[in-house]
């Protein structure tokens, strides 16, 4: 059983729903997203998802797009991220999972990836491009080694299909609120909560509901349904402020922005 | 260069395979938004090979609007020139939209009809793939928007211009390097958002399965006339075919028809840029490694991270870092070579054809030209040699008289 397993568990047994904050690594620089992913801890989030920057990310927005080139410009290496992350993880209460493209996963090669991430206390990956037809080796591998293996399901997807994904993900299922990119949407569709609510009852997995999502009124209408909220644009575009602020600033205004939606989610529980 | 193990060629197979794989190559890595239409176009596309009237309706648009077939000329002065086998010229750049990319966007913009589409988006780097996706869109009465890298704009301005006359957007991509390779990212981008009402017309033989069949098979019109013109013309077929390859699409498309005809050598041109340092070139057959990038398993320019490298090429439509997964597969089993030409060496073969031949090549297919006249001086004359000219060259008659400017003054 994976640290995500373990703490869905916990979360479902006492009825509390998780917080999931993206961001991405080395933006600006890795010792900054340490003194984020710290922060993020502290303020109660349950489970943290680090972007891997990557050269051509084509489901992401330009909020997270730009997050990436501007680690990339500072020449950010796996390597670096991983230790950096390694540094972290013994103190950190609060399970992390990459947001990876298979690009990165295929060059390094996949056991090599997994046995290298949990190394780093890493414990689990969302793949964004790997659909479930090309899943089978890494999920081969990810069974194997306890790492969680966390798969999406878009509007497009077809309920059949989507629970052929829920059977070969781990950890938790990503159910993507739109069909289109990353980045903070003043309105989702309104079929999003019937359907998120008809496919929990479908699968034993936990559902966390990511893309769009930004404000407190609409983490209360998801939460009710959804085991768990993701939001990355809208922390991403507050950490991109730390190239001309004082860094303790923007640190604080993460802090309290997080806050802030973690309070609208206890209120909906 | 990294280690393969040399592949045996599966006779007689189908490529590609159900999912999309030639060998190892291809495949379909992207996001899952993107996976039902995927499915959909594959479908669709299956239906539309044995539907009669489907073939019938692209038959006569490629006879009458097209106007194929398209020419294959023996350069008799070029060959001369040259001093040994005879070049022919599969003339690909006297279709309408003056490239061999008019084949697909017609037999595309047919299917994305089928599929009930109602508008088109496309990537383009020369902007001969626009142009031909915004004529085809033209001609049946679908809104089309055109993503092309801000630097490819620039030094392929007439393209821009004629792609707007035809009513097309053309919408600047400032990310990345701002090439072919970004613009079908943010092509991508407009797909996920718009899959439900929307085609992608992709260029080459790239991409997610179904594209790099797809495309292959709607170019492969190419090569199945060029072996008709080289039995009537020749008496039989050549002894050798040259073909240049960014994406790979006209040569996939010169190539599939001849893979079958073993005794026939098959070469294909990649860009060799400045030099073969990483960043100078675009020839990721000759250089790369394999990888995954848009959406496919194939030899690509990667750091060892994974990051898509930089690559150059003087000629914006080879400038791209990545190859279609059935070149991949013709690489590791041996049916094709692959082989590279500088920038200056195409830009030497472009005037060597202007003026032997009068004719002004696209500077993609002159990297081709090139190769083959480098290869025609080593060969007896009674050999011939078919070069597919993909291209016409005047959108790249201003970006040659820059270059042309910058070394006088430098």
């Amino acid at each position: 059983m994976s640290a995500i397993d373990q703490l869905f568990q916990q979360r479902r047994a006492a009825g509390r729903k998780a917080f999931l904050p993206f961001l991405t690594a080395g933006d600006p620089d890795l010792e900054f997203t340490q003194a984020v992913v710290r922060e993020l801890a502290q303020r109660g989030c349950d489970i943290c998802e680090l972007g891997i920057p990557y050269s051509d990310p084509i489901a992401d927005g330009p909020v997270i797009q730009a997050s990436y080139t501007r680690a990339l410009e500072h020449h950010v290496q796996l390597d670096d991220i991983l230790r950096h992350i390694q540094a972290i993880t013994p103190t950190l209460a609060m399970p992390l999972v990459t947001m990876v493209t298979y690009s990165i996963i295929y060059r390094q090669g996949l056991d090599d990836y997994v046995s290298r991430a949990k190394a780093a206390g890493i414990a689990g990956a969302i793949v964004p491009d790997l659909p479930v037809e090309e899943a089978a080796p890494l999920a081969t591998i990810c069974r194997r080694e306890d790492f969680s293996l966390i798969q999406l399901v878009t509007p497009t997807t077809p309920t059949e299909r989507a629970l052929r994904i829920a059977d070969s993900s781990t950890g938790f299922l990503y159910y993507v609120t739109v069909t289109g990119i990353t980045g903070e949407r003043a309105a989702l569709p309104p079929a999003i909560v019937d359907d998120v609510a008809k496919l929990r009852e479908s699968t034993h997995l936990p559902i966390c509901v990511g893309f769009g999502i930004s404000r407190p009124e609409q983490v209360r209408l998801l939460a009710p349904v959804a085991d768990g909220l993701i939001v990355g644009s809208a922390i991403v575009r507050r950490i991109a402020a730390a190239a001309d602020r004082p860094r303790a600033e923007v640190l604080q205004d993460v802090g309290s922005y997080v806050s802030e939606l973690i309070a609208a989610l206890r209120a909906a529980e | 260069m990294c280690e393969r193990t040399k592949v045996s060629e599966a006779g007689g197979v189908q490529m590609p395979d159900q999912r999309g794989r030639f060998g190892d190559y291809g495949g379909r890595y992207v996001p899952e938004t993107l996976t039902r239409a995927l499915e959909e176009l594959a479908r669709e596309y299956d239906q539309a090979r044995a539907d009669q009237a489907f073939q019938s309706e692209l038959q006569l648009l490629l006879r009458d609007y097209v106007g194929r077939p398209s020419p294959l000329y023996h350069a008799r002065r070029l060959s001369a020139q040259c001093g040994g086998a005879q070049i022919w010229l599969k003339r690909e750049d006297l279709n309408h939209t003056g490239s061999h990319k008019i084949n697909n966007t017609l037999g595309q913009t047919l299917l994305a009809l089928r599929m009930g589409k109602t508008r088109v988006i496309a990537e383009t780097g020369a902007g001969q793939h626009g142009v031909a996706t915004a004529t085809a869109c033209a001609r049946f009465g679908l809104p089309c928007v055109v993503y092309m890298g801000a630097e490819d704009i620039r030094r392929q301005a007439p393209n821009v211009f004629s792609m707007r006359l035809l009513g097309a957007e053309v919408r600047p991509v400032n990310s990345g390097s701002r090439t072919l390779r970004d613009a079908v990212n943010e092509a991508m981008r407009d797909w996920m958002a718009s899959v439900e009402n929307t085609h992608y017309i992709l260029g080459s033989v790239v991409g997610p399965h179904p594209f790099p069949r797809i495309v292959r098979d709607f170019q492969s019109v190419i090569g199945r006339e060029t072996m008709r013109q080289c039995r009537e013309q020749l008496g039989r077929l050549p002894d050798l075919v040259v073909a240049c390859v960014g994406g790979g699409s006209n040569a996939a498309g010169m190539f599939h028809p001849f893979v079958a005809e073993t005794d026939v050598p098959l070469v294909g041109v990649e860009a060799g840029g400045r030099s073969a340092g990483t960043g100078d070139h675009a020839a990721p057959l000759n250089y790369g490694c394999p990888g995954i990038l848009h959406g496919s398993l194939s030899y690509v320019m990667q750091d060892a991270d994974g990051q898509t490298s930089d690559v150059h090429s003087v000629s914006a439509g080879l400038d791209y870092p990545g190859v279609g997964p059935e070149h991949s597969y013709w690489k590791d089993t041996g049916r094709v070579t692959y082989s590279v030409c500088r920038d200056d060496e195409a830009l030497a073969a472009f005037d060597a054809l202007a003026h032997c031949e009068g004719i002004l090549a696209a500077l993609e297919s002159s990297h081709a030209v090139s190769q083959a006249m480098r290869l025609a001086a080593t060969r007896p004359a009674d050999q011939a040699i078919v070069v597919c000219l993909s291209g016409r060259g005047d959108k790249d008659a201003a970006e040659i008289a820059r270059l042309r400017e910058g070394r006088t003054h430098t």
